[in-house]
């Protein structure tokens, strides 16, 4: 069974009809694999990430979405992260005077009753901290300030990775995590990303730029343009997109259909 | 926004949990309010000449005052005389023992959660409990006695150190001060005194918990705070009544005053009963608090809770005379279902080099009504007076309101004086982002309400920062979008 199935997938931004920004979009992700999904401004990326996290807006209508066998569309956006679906944001959202330490142990606590275990303990959780912190070569005082609050761009993707390996989900899928980041910034993220992938679970990298794929090395790259996957490939794919641009696979998509 | 109405909707729909009834056998006079009933509720507390006279004053001189209406609260006329003024539980308890108490009032306080019991004492705090119009018992007043420390019901003060009283008593708020007072000073039927000495610190959190019980009453306390010169006392309010169906009314008095080098931090986390969804029935609590810093480099600070009532007109105060005294308010108010708020402060500056802080964070859910209404005056005397006030507004929902009425004379030209003020909602995006990481909506509202309130939070001791955290959540039940 793989991880994540999207089949003929079709979405709009509710209310506004006629207008679908996924029109039949299929991908399969298996556990161990590194994905990346490029595409040119409005194909429709931030949107698929989206609607996998759970967020509300968007209307389906058509296609489906299994993870792990179950209809992913109909869960809650909590139930989603607490059965290992985590997005990291493309704008980590503020949450002023919201503790980071207090915030993520509560998704911690929230994920462990899910999974029928016992909260975890303050000292554990500390030391949990220390551990990931250090794993990933970042400055765990993130989490003693406000969520985000006042944070730079840096700041803000590397509690997303912070995050990310404290809750150790199944699917990752991370939006744009590139944008914004200066190349110190990026390779400190993107290593974090390799020490945290295994053959447990997999990465969806959605990216403008092939930049990030430097980094962190995709199992497959897809094309997603007018809210189609148009062309799929290896690592190699990436370059390639690089060299000829977006162009390139707009022109190769209308072959296609004209075909 | 859907789903999150929805669980505000049920957040607000969380039941009051101190809005039992005790079945007691009461005192009351009968409703109705004259001179006679003055002298009756005189009379029933033994109290000397000099107490009736000053109530009588009061009484007269309320006669010809108006009700105000300039607060942005609306509410049906109130019948004076329709409220009974008096309502004191039968037994009178013998104040030297709690075990002479009434069991069945131990019990409602047991309820309530107040250690009134001396086996409790390890919770270190000193409690004098109000129930209905009456001071049931004050814990700890031996220990207090040591270091010189008066802590006792209004009643005793009046008998046992009358000279404190005579001098202090409307020394801040005259009994001509506003229609609530002096209605307060003609038939207030009890409170708490607390005088520290010179040079102390109180090693206690002192506490006063205010209970209304009796149907048709009215709840009028006194509260007297003298801190001596170079002394130190933290004062915690807390108050609760039963769920009914009628309005009750809640006109408290609360004056404090600092001396030379003395600081008082007053805290209230004021429960009362909001009334239900349709509006009907809670607590009217117009309220007069208002502190002075009498003496050089004396420090008051205001940190409210305002959870309860269905309507709240409260604005503690403090005047600034002393040079380089500090004054600060710290406020959360909080209104859902029908509530309306009108709160907020008085700063007025008067000595050299006086400084206050206004820190108000107001919280609107339901169909509440919310308003900040503050005052901050620079007198022609104030040289180098300074404030700062912050008013944040939260909105939950798109049926409720938040105003923000701030006035600022200033006299002196040396002053500085800086206003900020924010509204926000409580976002989709906020939520989704707690959502993706397995919270649920009820966590993130609270999370992010607590967040919101957090400056204020700080202010509280600590046992009563965490009631306060669960109060709001609780209050919350119901509320954001």
């Amino acid at each position: 069974m793989s991880l994540l199935e999207i089949r003929n997938l079709q979405a709009r931004i509710d209310g506004v009809e006629g207008k679908d920004i996924l029109r039949g979009l299929d991908l399969t992700i298996n556990k161990g694999e590194v994905h990346a999904i490029m595409g040119p401004n409005g194909s429709g990326k931030s949107t698929l990430s989206y609607i996998l996290g759970g967020r509300e807006g968007y209307e389906i209508t058509g296609g489906e979405v299994q993870y792990e066998g179950k209809d992913l569309l109909e869960m809650d956006p909590e139930e989603r992260a607490r059965e290992g679906v985590f997005l990291a944001f493309q704008y980590p959202v503020e949450l002023p005077g919201v503790n980071g330490t207090y915030f993520l142990r509560t998704a911690l606590n929230a994920v462990r009753e899910h999974r029928g275990e016992k909260p975890i303990e303050v000292r554990d959780f500390s030391k949990l901290i220390r551990e990931k912190a250090e794993l990933l070569d970042l400055d765990p005082s993130l989490l003693n300030r406000a969520v985000n609050e006042g944070f730079s761009g840096g700041e803000k993707k590397r509690n997303e990775i912070l995050q990310m390996a404290i809750l150790e989900p199944k699917l990752a899928i991370l939006d744009e995590t590139d944008s914004g980041l200066d190349i110190d910034a990026l390779q400190i993220v993107a290593e974090g990303v390799n020490r945290l992938k295994s053959e447990q679970n997999a990465v969806l990298l959605i990216t403008h730029y092939q930049r990030l794929l430097n980094y962190i090395v995709p199992d497959f790259v897809h094309v997603l343009v007018q809210g189609r996957i148009v062309k799929s490939g290896g690592k190699e794919l990436a370059l390639e997109l690089e060299e000829k641009g977006y162009q390139w696979v707009r022109d190769h998509a209308e072959a296609q259909a004209a075909a | 926004m859907s789903s999150d109405t929805e669980t505000l909707e049920r957040f607000a729909g969380e039941e009051y949990k101190w809005g039992f009834v005790t079945d007691i056998e009461a005192d009351t006079v009968p409703p109705g309010l004259d001179e006679d009933v003055i002298r009756q509720i005189s009379s029933k507390k033994g109290e000397p000449q000099f107490m009736l006279d000053w109530r009588l004053k009061a009484y007269r001189r309320w006669l010809d005052m108006k009700e105000p209406h300039w607060a942005f609260v609306n509410y049906p006329p109130i019948d004076y005389q329709a409220v009974s003024y008096y309502s004191a539980p039968k037994k009178k308890p013998e104040l030297a023992s709690l075990d002479e108490v009434d069991p069945k009032l131990l019990e409602t306080y047991e309820k309530l959660g107040i250690p009134l019991e001396e086996q409790k004492r390890l919770a270190g705090v000193a409690v004098d409990a109000v129930f209905d119009s009456v001071s049931v018992a004050t814990t700890y007043r031996e220990e207090l006695a040591k270091h010189g420390i008066i802590f006792c019901s209004f009643s005793e003060a009046v008998q046992e150190h009358p000279e404190l009283i005579q001098k202090y008593l409307g020394s801040v708020v005259p009994h001509t001060d506003n229609f609530f007072a002096a209605l307060n000073s003609a038939v207030f039927t009890d409170g708490s005194f607390v005088y520290i000495p010179k040079g102390v610190r109180c090693p206690l959190e002192l506490s006063t918990y205010f209970r209304i019980n009796a149907q048709n009453t009215g709840q009028f306390e006194r509260t007297l705070i003298i801190a001596d010169e170079g002394s130190y006392v933290s004062y915690l309010e807390g108050c609760t009544a039963p769920m009914r169906d009628e309005n009750q009314l809640h006109a408290a008095v609360v004056e404090l005053i600092a001396l030379e080098d003395a600081q008082i931090k007053y805290s209230t986390i004021q429960n009362w009963y909001p009334g239900d969804e349709q509006g009907k029935g809670g607590i009217y609590n117009f309220v007069t608090k208002r502190g002075l810093c009498a003496g050089a480099r004396s420090k008051i600070s205001w940190t409210q809770v305002e959870t309860g009532s269905s309507i709240t007109w409260k604005y503690p105060s403090c005047i600034l005379k002393g040079d380089n005294s500090v004054g600060e308010f710290y406020s959360v108010a909080l209104t859902n279902r029908r509530q309306q708020a009108d709160t907020g402060t008085k700063m007025i500056h008067i000595g050299k080099n006086t400084t206050s802080t206004i820190v108000s964070k107001g919280i609107s859910a339901g169909e509440g009504q919310n308003s900040y209404r503050g005052l901050v005056k620079i007198m022609k005397s104030a040289d180098g007076a300074r404030n700062f006030s912050q008013c944040d507004s939260m909105l939950m929902g798109d049926r409720c309101g938040a105003h923000t009425f701030p006035y600022i004379e200033v006299k002196n030209p040396t002053a500085k004086v800086e206003h900020e003020a924010t509204t926000s909602k409580i976002g989709e995006d906020q939520i989704f982002y707690c959502n993706q990481r397995g919270i649920s909506t009820e966590d993130a509202v609270s999370m992010i309400v607590h967040g919101f309130c957090k400056e204020v939070f700080k202010e509280l001791p600590m046992e009563f920062a965490i009631e306060a955290r669960q109060l709001l959540a609780i209050s919350l039940e119901g509320s954001v979008g």
